[in-house]
């Protein structure tokens, strides 16, 4: 069996157990990225020999029997939100082209702690605003299961370099369902913990109530592996939640005999493409033959998580792009007179447009006279919307539905009309506005050969009810570990369709 | 309750977000903010009076810490980022006649 049709964590029971070296997972990784990296871009930077020091360092920790963990010696990507030390960290946007960060994310920390060896920085919507990876200022990244397509967002880059093996296994970060939505048109696992599970120090900020970090994996057991090292209180987060059940990869193979499954009607509704409806109800039947039992119920409010939403994330945004303003980090404009003109130049040569399209509605919905008509409002919908969410785990361990209401959509389609793109959020966005865990699996193809996810969502704190049923939906779909979009010759035929 | 967002609205938002937008981005801006303002005008469709606002999903509570240094000196590598510096200082414009 090739390194590169190995899971992230088949891969480090091997070099752990010496069969492996950890510099031959990067000759393979780098392998693949030579072929396939100048038709995807997956990555914004990659830091080839940054990750060789790593690996030999990693290697030797390994052999004196430091590094003992399920992810020693596995090659990763980090979404380019999260800060790295010593290594370049964009965001996707022009504003941060030079940043370097002086320290690194505590996910960051926490990964390569664990061994992890990273490799480089994903591509992704500017500051994970998007929901195709368009709007990065470094140009877009495709698809590798239909190269004319998009790989989804914002977390594109990540999603699309574990489908292709250019990595075993990526962070991204999920606001209003940039973790699962791209996982599901690029057909791996993702996961978007509970609010506060994994700390947000070093995840550039973008709406800070409702981002979470999360990993993208091949499949479920790597998933739980990776939110298991990940996850951990941080004082440095003053929304971390000191949790004690973080041993996601604990009870991982127990059957879904007796697990309430509700499945919301009003997901299924207008905009719903028939074979994404087909193949999520196909992995619905497929739980339920292993002992779940399935019921429909209305969740209502679905609609209005998205006018919601857009509210809140804006008005977030406004506030915490305010810093970049070309003094202490990243872009300053060259041509300036006074202080108030070099931050405005800055900003508005540094930003693109669907930045500064948030960034002005979150600087209106903020503004005096209309704080209470649309910010507060949105607070109070808020509410009702976790309410609902409330009433529905009294009776359900878990909700299955779409992902997105189609699969991946062709590049170039999307942009021109911003109210039609945030409409495909509708299935993912509810759960950052009510702060629940909630994971995309993938559960069919279309006829055009592009994956399908089927999403479970739990109530807080669940996540280990909605990994547990993902692993057995993974299973009883045939999906075997390590499957994934790497083998060379099936990518060949792939590219041959554009080229 | 549709708002209608003139150049002047548009004028005071974009003071407000710190952006320069020039003649073609402003005329968008308004027909961007409209749209979404109109979408989002929705909202109201629901009635949400006794409603508190949820700034946050859980029940926290402020976080408090000891305002004690834990970190050393990093000023310099912070500094590194920095457009322009002197003296162990950021830059900028001058802002005091």
């Amino acid at each position: 069996m090739s390194i590169l049709q190995l899971s992230a964590t088949e891969l480090s029971d091997r070099i752990r157990s010496g069969e492996i070296k950890v510099t031959e997972t990067l000759d393979a990784v780098f392998g693949v990225i030579e072929a396939k990296e100048s038709l995807l871009h997956c990555y914004v930077t990659l830091d080839r020999e940054k990750a060789y020091q790593k690996a030999a360092l990693v290697q030797r920790r390994i052999d004196a029997g430091e590094l003992t963990g399920p992810l020693a010696g596995v090659p990763f990507a980090i979404k380019d939100n999260l800060c790295t030390q010593g290594t370049r960290t964009t965001c996707s946007s022009k504003i941060l082209e030079n940043f370097v960060p002086a320290y690194n994310a505590e996910a960051v920390t926490r990964l390569e702690a664990a061994g992890a060896v990273i490799i480089g920085k994903t591509n992704m919507d500017e500051f994970a605003m998007g929901s195709t990876t368009e709007t990065s200022y470094y140009g877009v990244t495709r698809n590798p299961h239909g190269t004319d397509h998009v790989p989804g967002g914002s977390s594109g880059g990540s999603a699309a370099a574990v489908a292709a093996g250019e990595c075993f296994a990526a962070l991204g970060s999920d606001t209003g369902g940039s973790i699962r939505q791209p996982a599901s048109f690029c057909g791996v696992v993702g996961m978007k913990p509970t609010y506060g599970t994994v700390s947000r120090y070093g995840l550039i900020a973008y709406g800070s109530s409702l981002d979470q970090i999360g990993p993208l994996t091949k499949n479920v057991r790597d998933c739980a592996a990776v939110l298991e090292t990940i996850a951990a209180h941080d004082p440095k987060d003053s929304t971390s939640v000191a949790r004690q059940d973080t041993d996601f990869t604990v009870g991982l193979d127990q059957d879904v005999r007796g697990l309430k499954i509700g499945i919301p009607r009003d997901y299924f509704g207008e905009g719903l493409d028939g074979e994404v409806a087909a193949a999520v109800r196909k992995a619905a039947d497929v739980l339920e033959v292993r002992g779940a039992v399935l019921e429909e119920f209305d969740l209502s409010l679905v609609d209005y998580a998205i006018p919601a939403y857009y509210t809140i994330a804006s008005a977030e945004a406004s506030s915490n792009l305010e810093r970049f303003d070309g003094v202490k980090y990243g872009y300053r404009t060259g041509n300036y007179e006074e202080l108030h003109q070099m931050y405005k130049k800055t900003r508005s040569e540094g930003f693109g447009p669907e930045v500064k399209r948030r960034i002005l509605l979150g600087s209106f919905v903020l503004s005096s006279g209309y704080y209470d008509a649309y910010y507060l409002k949105a607070l109070r919908v808020k509410a009702l919307i976790k309410k609902a969410f409330n009433q529905a785990f009294q009776r359900y361990d878990c909700i299955l539905g779409p992902v997105a209401p189609t699969t991946a959509p062709r590049l170039g389609e999307s942009l021109a009309d911003p109210i039609k793109m945030y409409l495909g959020d509708i299935y993912t966005i509810a759960v950052n506005l009510a702060g629940l865990p909630a994971i995309s699996v993938p559960c069919g193809m279309d006829a055009g050969g592009l994956p399908i996810g089927v999403q479970l969502i739990g109530d807080c704190y669940q996540e280990k009810k909605l990994l547990r049923a993902a692993r057995q939906l993974e299973a009883g779909l045939g999906r075997k570990d390590g499957q994934g979009l790497t083998d060379g010759s099936e990518f060949g035929e792939v590219c041959h369709e554009t080229v | 309750m549709s708002v209608v967002i003139d150049d002047e609205t548009i004028d005071y938002v974009s003071i407000l977000a710190k952006l320069d937008l020039n003649e073609a981005e402003k005329e968008q801006a308004k027909k961007d903010m409209s749209r979404m303002l109109d979408y989002i005008d929705q909202l109201n469709e629901l009635d949400t009076t006794g409603v508190e606002p949820m700034s946050h999903v859980f029940a926290v509570q402020n976080v408090f810490r000891e305002d004690v240094v834990t970190n050393g000196d990093e000023s310099e590598a912070m500094l590194a980022n920095a457009p322009a510096e002197k003296q162990n200082m950021f830059k900028v414009p001058r802002t005091v006649e």
